[in-house]
């Protein structure tokens, strides 16, 4: 009946006694082999939230679990093996001097065996696309490819969720696009969770559930489709909708309404079809 | 403030085995007070374009003129500290900058360091923090104690304190919610108009080259891979997408509907309500004839 894998109960957290609560009993939880997309404006508390997750950050009220283990002192090791993050910056991560290096310093750390190593490095690699570059300079790669390295990293320890905090707010369109179809190839592969927490519209159009965090609260949570139906409300707390979906709401105003609501190009196309076909 | 590179180089480390040609016989010219977007792939030189600009690098080769000022190899400039008054850029996270106890002391560290006078330098406080939308009443506190949108705030209201002739942004919107980013760039270009200042914006978005720049240079590879104005540059998506580049969607939402249904958008900066319009009303039109 478990199915949730990482859940937040009654979690309330700050970071110094006197200031405010970033959350106050917050309930949240990302089932197994979901992929959760966490969208707020800034300060609405989305990082904190991943902090929180692998016990970057403890919290002062409440509980999270982790694969059924609560987040403590004792367990923290064991769940950070289960869950890997890749943070914004993609030069801020890394240590070794070619990719192989790099990718080999985490398992390093889990006491992992040599031989055992070896394959997981290539493995990961090749999850990522990115074999070819093995004896390469992680600094002379581009933006996406690095995050494609961190993620290959992360993917070597195989952990059971992945947490993207922003991971590619630095990059340009077609690094965003690298990742996005990388992560989509992996859960083609393999069973695994995972977090976005983004403030790139297109890249929440990929999630399964979407949680809108507003003020330190869950604001509102369902798929993007019902999500991106409340354009005028997202306007309001500082948040969008993807450029199609803004199209479609302003067809409305001629009449025309397209069904299902479209939250991407592909989309768009096939209801306008659908649309005149029946006119 | 009238920018111009002239057959412009640049190698990092040179004779060394690190050696890594960053720019290639780069030229243009950039007309005072015009808004000038740089795009370019990660590793395109953007970055070392921009870092001529106000002379933390000098040209390999070539010259680079800003103004009046003139960046050459092997020239000592004398007049770097005025150049670097009258160009003011924010760099990529200009919050991870900030280091003074209180907003106050982290806005007036600029003007401070050039020797403006201290009523003059009150008077600039107060005028970039209403630009940027920060209260008065915050100007005691800890900049540390903000949130990262206002922390970015404090950070660029301590550039415009020095009341830059040309203003340079690396990626100002970077990891800022959705209305942030228009909040800032409204701003920016509000500040280009008043002001009459030259604008240069190095961006990965090319919504916002669209609709503030009123000229683009692509950059590839450390070479000057085209420049037009915005339409120029976005109407040619093939050109684009051979250098890692891809046009703001509004242009591949026009294209894809000319396309798949033979309607004429033609695109001009058309905003996206019009563009729901003219597709509602050639699509209505079309089925009434059938």
């Amino acid at each position: 009946m478990e199915k949730s894998f990482v859940t937040f109960k009654d979690v309330s957290f700050r970071y110094q006694e006197e200031q405010p609560w970033i959350f106050n009993g917050l309930n949240i939880s990302v089932n197994r082999n979901e992929w959760v997309a966490i969208i707020g404006h800034n300060g609405s508390g989305k990082s904190t939230i991943a902090k929180l997750m692998n016990g970057l950050l403890f919290p002062q009220e409440g509980t999270i679990s982790v694969d059924q283990m609560e987040l403590q002192d004792e367990t923290i090791w064991d769940i950070r093996k289960k869950i890997g993050m890749v943070f914004q910056n993609p030069d801020n991560q890394f240590v070794g001097t070619t990719v192989m290096d790099d990718v080999a310093f985490g398992l390093e750390n889990h006491g992992i065996p040599r031989e055992e190593m070896k394959r997981r490095i290539k493995a990961s690699l090749n999850a990522v696309g990115m074999i070819d570059y093995i004896h390469h300079e992680p600094h002379r790669l581009s933006g996406g490819q690095k995050q494609r390295i961190a993620i290959a990293s992360v993917l070597a320890i195989a952990p059971e969720m992945i947490i993207l905090d922003e991971a590619t707010a630095m990059l340009d369109p077609i690094g965003r696009k690298e990742i996005m179809k990388t992560v989509h190839q992996l859960r083609e592969q393999r069973d695994v969770s995972i977090v976005t927490i983004t403030h790139d519209l297109n890249e929440v159009t990929y999630a399964d559930r979407v949680i809108v965090m507003n003020k330190g609260e869950v604001w509102y949570e369902g798929t993007p489709r019902e999500v991106f139906a409340k354009q005028r409300q997202l306007d309001e707390i500082g948040l969008g909708v993807p450029l199609v979906t803004q199209f479609a709401h302003e067809l409305k105003r001629y009449g025309m309404e397209l069904e299902p609501e479209p939250i991407n190009q592909k989309e768009l196309v096939d209801a306008l079809w659908k649309y005149h076909s029946t006119m | 403030m009238e920018i111009s590179f002239d057959n412009v180089s640049y190698i990092y480390q040179p004779g060394t085995p690190f050696e890594h040609r960053a720019l290639h016989q780069l030229t243009f010219t950039i007309p005072s007070q015009s808004f000038v977007a740089v795009i370019g792939h990660t590793g395109s030189g953007k970055s070392t374009l921009i870092q001529h600009l106000n002379g933390l690098l000098t040209p390999t080769s070539g010259v680079a003129r800003i103004g009046p000022y003139v960046l050459q190899a092997g020239e000592k400039n004398k007049d770097l500290k005025s150049l670097r008054e009258q160009v003011g850029v924010v760099f990529q996270y200009p919050e991870h900058q900030l280091f003074e106890e209180t907003i106050k002391k982290d806005i007036a560290f600029g003007p401070a360091n050039f020797e403006v006078r201290q009523e003059e330098i009150e008077r600039r406080i107060y005028a970039a923090i209403d630009a940027v939308g920060i209260q008065s009443d915050m100007l005691e506190r800890s900049p540390f104690d903000l949130s990262g949108g206002q922390m970015r705030r404090v950070a660029i209201a301590g550039v415009l304190a020095m009341e830059p002739r040309v203003l340079v942004l690396d990626e100002p919107t970077a990891g800022l919610d959705p209305k942030g980013q228009q909040e800032i760039m409204d701003m920016f270009y509000n500040l280009h108009q008043e002001k009459q200042l030259t604008t240069v914006l190095v961006t990965h978005s090319m919504e916002d080259a669209l609709a503030y720049a009123d000229y683009i240079i692509v950059m590839d590879q450390g070479e000057l891979y085209k420049e037009g104005t915005p339409l120029e540059i976005f109407l040619q998506p093939q050109a684009l997408n051979k250098v890692g580049l891809e046009v703001p969607e509004i242009i591949s939402l026009s294209s894809t509907l000319e396309k798949e249904y033979g309607i004429t958008i033609d695109y001009k900066k058309q905003t996206l309500e019009e563009l729901a319009e003219m597709v509602a009303h050639q699509l209505k039109g079309r089925a009434t004839h059938e």
